[in-house]
Order: C-alpha cells, then structure tokens, then sequence
C-alpha cells in the first residue's frame, strides 16, 4: 500500500530556562553581562516511521517520552528543528477538544467558532449545526453564554462537534470520550464508528488495551528517543518487559 | 470538507487564493468574537467606545480652549481631528500586540496563519475608527464647514494608517511572545506620540524647520493631513502623500520580516 505520511529522523529541540520570565530589561542586562545562556532540549530525538493507507498507528511510552510534541509536529503546528515529515493526505488534529472556546459567546456562536479552528467548512457547518445540537443534547442552551453551561455539557459540545471529521489522516491523543454514564457510551460508540471507518489514525494512548485492540503498528518511545516501530504484539510485548524491569 | 493542508504547489496566484478560502471561515468567525467581546454584545457597549474619544475631547477643550482657541479657526475640529487618529493608533496597537499571546490556547493547538488573529483585531479596531469618523463628520458639520468633494481625500490617510497599524501590530505582537515587559515600555513610547503628535496646540505656532521635524512623528502626519483637509480646505502635497506611505511600508515590512524568522519559534514561548 501506498506511503501517506513518513516521518524521517524527525528531532524537535525546546529551548528551556528562564527565558520565558525575563522582560526586555532583564534580557539586554543579562546579554551585556554574557549571562544569558538558554538551555536545549531534544523532546524528540531522530524518529522516523511511516504510515500507509487504513494503518493504525498507536504511539506508547511514559509521560515526557515526547509523543504530544512528536504529534504536534506531525500535524504542523510546530516545525521539526531537524529531520522532515511529509504527508501526502490533509491531516486533521484532535489534540484537545476545548480548544477555542470562549465563555462570552453563546453555543451557536461557539460551534461555528470551533468548526472553523477545526477546519471545517462555512458549508460543512451550516449542514452539520442540527446534528450537533442534537447529538450533545443541548438544544435548549444555544443562545445562552457558555459560561452558563456545566463542564459536562461543554464537553458534551466540544466532542459532538470534534466527532463530525471526515478525516484522510487522523491525530488522537487519547481515545475521546465526555460526559456522564449514557453521554460517554454513545461517545464511544461514536468514536469506535470513525476509527472503524478505515480512517489512518495516529493515536497516543497510555492504554496498551486500546492500543493491542486498535493498532496494526505501534511506536514506543522514551525520552525522545525511538526504541521501536513496529507489528503491535511485538513491540506491546516489547514495552511490557520494559516497564516490568523497572524502568 | 476538511480543507486544512490541502495547498498543492500549483502557481502563487492559486495558492493565495487557497490559502484564502481555506481560512477564511476562521477569519471572519475570530472577526465576529473579537468584535462581539468588545462590545459585549450591547448596544452600550459600541456607545461607551465612541464617547470614550468624545470625553477625552471634552478635558481638552475645557483645558486648552483658554490657551489656544482665540488664535485658531475651528479649535474643536482640529482638536477632535488628532484625538481621533491618535486613539485609533493607540487601540489598534495596543489589541494588535496582545493578539498572539491572546490566542495562544489556539495557536499552540492548531495550525494556521497567525497573522489572522492580528487582522481580526485590526478590524475591530477599524470599525470603532469609522463609527468615530461618523461623530467627527457630524462635528464639521455643526461646526459651519461646508462639505467639499475634498473630504473623499482623507479616504488616503485612513488606508496608510490602518496599515501602519497592522504593520506596527505585527513587530509588537512578536516582540509581545518574547517580551513580556514591551507593554510597558510601549505605553511610555505612546506618551512620547501623543505629545508630539500637536493634538491640542498649533503646531504652527513653532519654526517652518520644527514643524517640518514634527513630520518625523507618523501620527503627526496623518493628523495633519486630516487637519489641512478638513480646517484648512487644502489639498496636501504630493510630498505629505508619499511621507504618510512611507511608514506603513516600514512598519509592514519590518513586521513581516520579524514574522517569517520567527514564527515557528513563537509557540515555544506559548
């Protein structure tokens, strides 16, 4: 099957210290002195993977491993310090389902807000509206501020609105779920559709559950580094170990 | 439907009007929240907005009209003239440097053109300006200046200094992701324009050489060119027009030169 995204020898450097706190004043004082150092940080170091049509790609590894920077990068919001990436698909981030959302503005307001971060289309929107409202139950609240809403609603409208995604290529950080009891079943439900739908997903998941159920490829990594890509059972198997030996 | 990366390398001329249609949406969704939380959606809101230029008129007339306004036709108007265009500079920059930072939530999650959270706030800005333009043209007119086919003129100031804005957003919005104390800095660098902008005196009270230096300040200049259309009934000099498009050149390409060696290094300080 034809390659639709590949990542070759991707490395992404933060730059970490006090840089974040220092004023102009602070900067141009710290410069004369030659004492102002910045610190570097590799939050991923040379990973390189491929993805084809239909794949699964679940990304594992410990908290820090770098897996949130790696799919920020693949889905273009930051620009690899070395290496390249290259999809041949339009790829559609999941990252954070509240993103966007403003208190001040009603519900309408705020679906056709997130719609348009998300990259949906006037269009698109303008179809999808009812669907939305009827599939986060809030047709009473439409023309109220958010901020009135309780954050179980919101989360009920932040994932009917996420979930309406035709994507070519998926990026999920987490599998996403909201709500109370009967909500998130049929989020999950809703989920399980679109990841079943034959979707090319990249998906981080701390779950080796999801992942071995979901995944035909996985990746590990730790610290920032590689330690594999590969067949899911492998690799699961792989990190099991790893993680029983203490690490 | 989804149109985000969809920018096939196929000719400028089509990958500007893709990029376009691809953000377009978001650009006028951002346009419409900027807009509606400045005004919270009331009526009074747009209200307190265009009274805000009309009380600072108000302390200065009260002030100054005992100094100057003797000696000067059309006090009020050429008073109101640089309040005007020294608030919509003032508001324009001053939203424009917040606007990365602002939207950092969103900037740090998604991806597109960053500059699209500068234009949104310009526009907001720029419709506050035009609203305000209307109360100025009322004032003229209240005033005893009879309208004149010159007054479309001023259509020239109000598109360098809208883009003298926007340039001048772009330096201090990316200067604002490094620098968290620019704000500061910035509200004393706008004293020094307010009072070198003649807002309240005669700028022809001072030496043809002062006055010529006072160009140097470019809100000065554009409220000079408003003054000469309007209080004086001239038309400005071709060397006024290309002083006034000069600084917006500036500013823009300046801010865009800042912009593309930055850019991708802003989210680090998100």
């Amino acid at each position: 099957m034809a390659v639709i995204l590949e990542a070759k020898n991707v490395s992404i450097r933060y730059v970490i210290g006090n840089y974040k706190d220092i004023g102009f004043k602070d900067y141009v004082i710290q410069k004369l002195r030659g004492e102002y150092k910045l610190q570097e940080f590799w939050a991923v170091k040379n990973v390189s993977f491929q993805i084809s049509d239909g794949d699964f790609l679940g990304i594992i590894g410990k908290n820090g491993a770098g897996k949130s920077t790696l799919l920020k990068a693949v889905s273009g919001i930051i620009r690899p310090t070395r290496g390249s990436l290259s999809a041949k698909k339009s790829v559609t981030a999941l990252l954070e389902l509240g993103v966007g959302f403003d208190g001040d503005m009603t519900v309408r307001e705020n679906i056709f807000l997130r719609g348009a971060i998300l990259g949906y289309t006037r269009a698109f929107m303008n179809a999808a509206y009812d669907g939305i409202i009827e599939f986060s139950e809030l047709q009473e609240f439409v023309d109220r501020p958010l901020k009135q809403l309780s954050s179980g609603m919101k989360g009920r409208l932040a994932f009917s609105i996420a979930c309406l995604v035709k994507p070519e290529i998926l990026i999920l950080d987490e599998v996403l779920a909201a709500g109370d009891a009967s909500f998130r079943k049929k989020s999950e439900a809703k989920m399980t559709e679109i990841l079943n739908s034959g979707v090319s997903t990249i998906f981080v998941s701390h779950s080796l559950g999801s992942i071995k159920k979901l995944c035909n490829k996985v990746l590990w990594m730790h610290k920032g580094e590689q330690m594999a890509f590969g067949e899911t059972e492998e690799i699961c198997n792989m990190y099991t170990q790893f993680i029983e030996d203490g690490n | 439907m989804i149109i985000t990366q969809k920018l096939k390398d196929n000719g400028i001329i089509s990958q500007v009007r893709s990029r376009f249609e691809a953000y377009n949406f978001l650009f006028v969704e951002l346009v419409k929240r900027d807009f509606n939380k400045k005004y919270k959606r009331t009526v009074l809101g747009i209200v307190w907005s265009l009274l805000n230029p009309l009380l600072h008129l108000l302390i200065l007339m009260l002030v100054f009209s005992q100094f100057f306004e003797r000696d000067m036709p059309h006090f009020l108007i050429h008073v109101f003239a640089g309040i005007k265009v020294y608030q919509y500079f003032n508001e324009a920059t001053n939203a424009g440097m917040s606007s990365l930072m602002g939207n950092a939530g969103i900037i740090s999650k998604i991806k597109a053109p960053k500059y699209l959270f500068l234009l949104s706030k310009n526009v907001s800005s720029f419709i506050t300006f035009m609203l305000t333009m209307g109360i100025f043209f009322i004032f003229v007119a209240l005033e005893g200046i009879p309208f004149s086919p010159r007054f479309f003129l001023l259509i020239y100031p109000v598109i360098t200094l809208t883009l003298l804005n926007i340039g001048v957003g772009l330096i201090l919005s990316a200067l604002f992701v490094f620098f968290k104390d620019i704000q500061y800095l910035y509200a004393i660098f706008l004293r020094l324009v307010f009072f070198t902008s003649a807002i309240f005196w005669p700028v022809e009270s001072l030496s043809p050489l002062m006055q010529q230096l006072f160009l140097l300040n470019p809100i000065f200049a554009h409220i000079h060119y408003f003054r000469l259309v309007v209080v004086h009934g001239l038309t400005p000099s071709l060397n006024v027009h290309l002083i006034l498009v000069l600084y917006p050149i500036v500013a823009l390409l300046l801010g865009m030169l800042i912009y593309k060696k930055y850019n991708s290094r802003f989210i680090y300080h998100m």
